[in-house]
This record gives C-alpha cells, structure tokens and sequence, in this order.
C-alpha cells in the first residue's frame, strides 16, 4: 500500500513542485547571468540581491488581465499554453535523480518511475509539446504568431530527427533503453558516454538548443522580427505557461543530457577508489550540478550569440546535424559489431 | 481581394526593430520579401516650417531634434550655413572644437547603431557594451554644455562657451578606453560564424547603384565610393586632420558594419589630433549682435554618421528669420534604398538591413 501509492505521490508532489521552483528560478538566474555577462546588475529591488523577483513576477502576471483577442479561437487559444506545458512537466516522471537510498529503513529509488522504455517516452512525451506551438500560432488568427509557429513546427521536427538519431546511438552503448539502466551502464563501462560519443554529445547538444527554442535558434519567438512570436496575442498566466514551459524544457534537456552523457547521479571517476571520500555528497548533488552546469552553458550561449536566420537554422540541422548523427550512428555500430 | 499566395504584412510603426516609427508593408511569399512599401511621416514635427518664424539663433534648438542621436553635429551643420551666407570667420579654436564634438558624436552615434544593429540579430550583449561607452561620451557632453541628448552646442560665429578646464584630457582618457572597447564589439561579431552567415552577401548594391539611389554616408561607402564631405569639402578642422576614409568591397551589410567600425578607429584619430592640438584664442568670431544675413541662398553640407547632411537656406535679406529652411536629412536618403535592398530577401534580413542603413527617424520626417 505505502509502496505503491504513497511513496509514489509524495515523489510526485516532490518533483513537481521543486521543478516548478526550479523553472521559475532558472528565470532569474538567466537574468542574473546574462546581467553580469552584459556588465549589468540584473534584479536587485525585490528582496536581497532580487531573489524574490520569480514570486513578484508570478504575482504579477496572476492579476494581469487575461485577454483573449475576438477573432480567435477560443477553445485552441485556451488549450494551447496547457498542451505546451504539460509535457514538459511530465517528463519528469522518468528522470532518475540518483540511485536506490535508504530512507526511514525503506529502499525508495530516487526517480518517480523507472519504465523500460523511458528514453521512448522522453522523446515522444517532449515532442507533443509542439503541438502547443503550432495551436497557439494559429488559434491567434493573426499574422506574426502565424508566421512564428510554421517556423517553430519546422524547427522542432526537424531538429527532433538529429537529437533522436543521437540517442540511439547511446542507446546501442547502453544496450537499454531504461534512463537507470542507462546510468548503470556508466558505471559499468567505467566511462561517461560524452567520452566515448563525443559527436553524439556535441550534436545533441546544439539540437537540445534549437529542440528547447533557445538562441541562437530562438526562432519562433525572433522578438526583433516576430515582435515576439508565437505568443503575441497571449497575457497574463497563459502567457506564463509558455514562458515556464521554455524553461521547464530547457531542464529536462539539461537533465536528459547530464543523465545521458555525464552520467547521472554518478560522481566524478566512479570507479577509482581512491576519490571514493566524495562518497559522502549524496548522489543527487551530483546529480543537480551537472544539470546546472548544462543550464550555465544554455544562459552562455544566449549571452554571446547572434541568432541564425530561418533558413540557415535548417539547412545545419539537415545538411550538418543529421548526416553528422547518421554517421555516428553507423560508426557505432560497426564498432560495437566487431568488439563484440 | 489580395492575391491569395501573399501575405501582406505590416511591420511597424510599433515593432521593436523598425528604429522608431518606421511602418513597412511587406508583401511576403512564405517567408521570402516580394515587395515591400516604406511608409514614413510617423514622426513629422514640420522642423523645416517652425524653422521660418523663429529667428536665426532659436532654429539651432530645432536642429537638435532632427537626428536626435547625433544633435552636434546637426547644430554644426546649421551653423557653418549660415556663417557661409554670412561670409563670417570663425575662429580656429572654436574649428577645432567643432571637430572634436562632432567626432565624439559620430562615435557615439555609432555606438547606437553597432548595439541596435546586433540586437536586431539577435546579439544584445553588444547593445549594452556599446550603450556603456556611449555614456562616457554623453558625460563629457553634459561637461561641456550640461544636456546629454539635445545640446544646443553651438552659436552662429562661434561656441556658445569655451572647453571647461581639464575637459580635454578626459577627451583623451576616454579615447583610451575606447580603443580597447571596439577590440571587444569586434570579437564578439567580426569573426562571428552566425553574424557572417547573417550579414555576408545580404542586401548587395553595387557603387553605381549606390550612387543612383542617393545614398550617401557609410551605406555608399560599403559599396566601394569613397565618397566623404571632410575629406572632399573640408568643413570646420577636418583640413588639418589626418584621417582616412575607409570603403567596402562588396557593398553588403556586412562590408556596412566593417566600414563603420573603421570609422570608429579613424573617429578617435582625428580626436587625439584635435584634443592635443586646441590653439588658443576666442571662441566667437565677430558676430553682428542681430543676425541678418544678406539676401541670397546657400547650401553646404557636413558629413553626418548617417551621410551627407546638407542645409538650404534662403533669407530674403529683410527680416531675423529665414525665408526658406531645408534639409537634406542623411537617413531619408538611405531609406530611399530600403525597398531596393530587401527585396528578395527574408523576414529575418529586413530588419538587419534596416539596422545597416542606420536610419533615425526623426530626421527622416523632420
């Protein structure tokens, strides 16, 4: 009983409220880097240093006036901030967070779930996330929205076809497709895979960048030419879901790849004895660092780069990226042939 | 009814890239610029008629807000017309010091253009890079005349007071601070992947072309003419100055932005020249306590960091104020190009390339 329904909930109520503190932190945070990056300040006003502006922001975006523009459709203009964010909340599901512990003399793993097919479900949970895009665009019923999520939809399907193709060739290292399986497969190869795939992590990583809308393929939501994108026509709280789904994509890509290619919950040289001191920082620290350097990375990027035009973004992800992915693929497979 | 594989877009006057009230009709297949209408009048404040019932000192104040990133020199080029309608000698000190405020202002006026051109693509740290050093520059504004953006700096004969004590070896600290903060504008974007990608071979036009449409200033310069009012028409000091005009090779938006740059470099040479070299003397040649110019008409022109910005006066010999005032406003040449330039190219490159032409609105409408 406690098992299989308590245990279950509490991890759920956990998750989800720590992502959606981590989401609305990872707004100030962007702000604060890019701040510092641009020789600024960023938010000081609200509480020391600004770290309550996430709560001020919430605050305010709650009472602003929920407008809905006449011309739109109503239902699809209502459903489209919650198709987009769902999805990126419940991938969280199969996200490990570290090993096995004990807890109050129960052995509770430290993921919500851990299903067979879990990269599976990654991939396709993460990818009906679009459908919030291309709805909001064209529930709008006006032009730049429009214009933002052709180009969103374009992006995403195609960039989803690289980072996907990477995934399987983690997938023939691992030889599972179970996100804890995958770190275990780490820790039994002695090696993190960004090691030994290193253009497969390179290629996810620029494909997680234009999969998550980020600069320098912030496309959809150009707001120098798009004034602003898919989600002009949209304020107050479903404003707010698009922008808390953008973040909440941008980590769960950071946790797929740490999970992936920097071995999860693992710490750092797992197998040699002699760092085993580290032992006493729990595992999920490890775990929480390596994402955040991933969403230091992402906030970098954004700081420094000038944004791709349209049609240059496509022709990298289907002239560069998915060849690059393909080829890897390949290579990893013979490799993995003749070793064996 | 439209033709129904077309989207008419209307950009601006509210969007955030059009540089203030610049409202563009594009008529879009896909994303792809089929043909485009430039509508302006947005920001027109009749600068050129108020301009016939004031008299001839108040109209400088007027000038401050035709080119509102850039208003020294607008007041420099007043000036210089209706000293050259007077035939009146100014003196070398107060040359000098035009020069120096003039270049000063060029630099800052580019800072705008180099940090809005690179937010437009995407790039915004450069904006508030770019916005830091333009600050210093408006400080040593505020020390010389006390306003930041519209100054009212200079007086027909003259200056309207002389250079504050120390203000010139701040002139040369900040030209210090300068050189390094263009190394770092250049890092960021010169060699830049994705800005190349984004600049290189958009918005091509040949010299001819160029020249054709009335382009003048850096658009005209990226296309190969070496085409500069300080060098060719010497105004002011720029005789005494040793400087160098750069031009571009193949005329696109990026050969624009490498041009520009340069202009920064050579900007802070003439500066370095000018502030080491003040002569003493008055600030004010003999002015006539009335002005009144003699009965006649005249043009003269500066070199603007939009381009060539002229005067036309004409006074009718009678009264304290013009009889005809006219502009002939750098950026409302350049916007003239805009629609030739984007046609053809996507969304995206439109308002790359209205960030190329550097256009300030409220001299366009004046």
């Amino acid at each position: 009983m406690i098992d299989q329904f308590v245990i279950p909930l509490l991890k759920i109520v956990i998750v989800l409220n720590a992502t959606l503190v981590a989401v609305s932190y990872m707004v100030l945070l962007e702000r604060k880097v890019i701040a510092w990056a641009q020789s600024r300040l960023g938010p000081m006003r609200v509480g020391p240093y600004g770290i309550l502006q996430p709560v001020a922001d919430a605050v305010k975006l709650m009472i602003k006036e929920d407008i809905t523009p006449v011309r739109a459709d109503r239902w699809v203009f209502t459903a489209a901030p919650i198709i987009s964010m769902v999805p990126a909340l419940i991938v969280y599901a199969v996200i490990p967070f570290g090993p096995k512990v004990s807890l109050f003399g129960r052995q509770v793993s430290l993921s919500i779930t851990d299903v067979n097919v879990g990269l599976l479900y990654v991939v396709s949970v993460a990818s009906v996330g679009v459908y919030g895009i291309i709805l909001a665009g064209y529930a709008s019923n006006s032009k730049y929205p429009l214009l933002a999520s052709l180009r969103a939809s374009a992006q995403l399907i195609s960039y989803e076809v690289a980072v996907t193709l990477t995934l399987v060739s983690v997938v023939l290292m691992a030889g599972t497709l179970s996100m804890v399986s995958i770190v275990d497969a780490q820790y039994n190869g002695r090696v993190w895979f960004a090691f030994v795939q290193p253009v497969a992590f390179v290629v996810f990583f620029i494909g997680a960048l234009a999969e998550t809308n980020r600069a320098p393929f912030d496309m959809p939501e150009a707001e120098q030419e798009l004034t602003g994108g898919f989600h002009t026509e949209y304020s107050g709280m479903r404003f707010a879901l698009f922008f808390l789904a953008e973040y909440a994509n941008v980590i769960v890509a950071s946790s797929v790849a740490t999970t992936l290619f920097l071995g999860g919950w693992l710490r750092p040289f797992p197998n040699v004895a002699m760092l085993r001191f580290l032992g006493f920082i729990p595992s999920w620290t490890w775990f929480l660092i390596k994402s955040f350097v991933f969403l230091y990375i992402f906030i970098w990027v954004r700081a420094t780069l000038p944004r791709y035009r349209y049609d240059q973004l496509m022709r990298l992800g289907w002239k560069v990226l998915i060849p690059l992915a393909i080829a890897n693929l390949v290579v990893t497979g013979i490799v993995k042939v003749l070793l064996s | 009814m439209f033709d129904t594989n077309e989207l008419v877009l209307n950009m601006g006057p509210q969007h955030p890239s059009t540089h203030g009230v610049l409202r563009v009709v594009l008529r879009l297949d896909g994303e792809k610029v089929v043909d485009s209408d430039v509508v302006i009048g947005y920001l027109h404040r009749g600068i050129e008629k108020l301009s016939e019932n004031r008299n001839w000192t108040q109209i400088i104040l007027l000038t401050d807000r035709m080119d509102y990133v850039a208003a020294a020199i607008n007041n420099v080029g007043y000036c210089e017309t209706v000293e050259k309608l007077m035939s009146l000698e100014v003196p070398r000190r107060a040359r000098y010091v035009r020069t120096i405020l003039c270049e000063l202002q060029r630099i800052a006026s580019h800072c705008l253009w180099v940090g809005t051109h690179a937010m437009d693509i995407g790039a915004m740290t450069v904006f508030l890079y770019a916005f830091r050093e333009r600050e210093l520059i408006l400080d040593l504004f505020e020390e010389f005349c006390g306003a930041r953006l519209t100054y009212n700096s200079m007086r027909i004969g003259g200056l309207p007071l002389d250079i504050p004590p120390g203000w010139d070896k701040k002139v040369l600290e900040f030209c210090k601070i300068m050189d390094s903060k263009i190394d770092e504008y250049e890092e960021l974007l010169t060699h830049n992947r994705i800005w190349l990608e984004r600049t290189r071979g958009i918005g091509v036009i040949s010299g001819p072309h160029a020249v054709a449409l009335g382009l003048s200033g850096p658009p005209l310069r990226g296309s190969g003419v070496p085409r500069d009012v300080r060098k060719d028409e010497p105004y002011a000091a720029y005789d005494e100055m040793q400087f160098d005009v750069p031009i571009g090779l193949a005329g696109d938006t990026y050969d624009r932005y490498l041009v520009r740059m340069e202009e920064f470099r050579q900007s802070l040479r003439i500066i370095r020249q000018g502030t080491e070299g003040i002569p003493e003397g008055p600030i004010v040649g003999k002015v006539p306590r009335l002005i009144k110019p003699p009965a006649g008409e005249t043009y003269h022109a500066i070199e603007s960091p939009k381009g060539e910005l002229g005067y036309f006066i004409v006074s009718d010999g009678k009264s304290t104020n013009p009889y005809r005032f006219r502009v002939r406003p750098p950026s409302f040449c350049n916007l003239q190009g805009l629609r030739t330039l984007i046609k053809g190219h996507l969304i995206a490159d439109v308002v790359a390339l209205i960030g190329s032409l550097d256009v300030v609105l409220g001299e366009v409408d004046r």
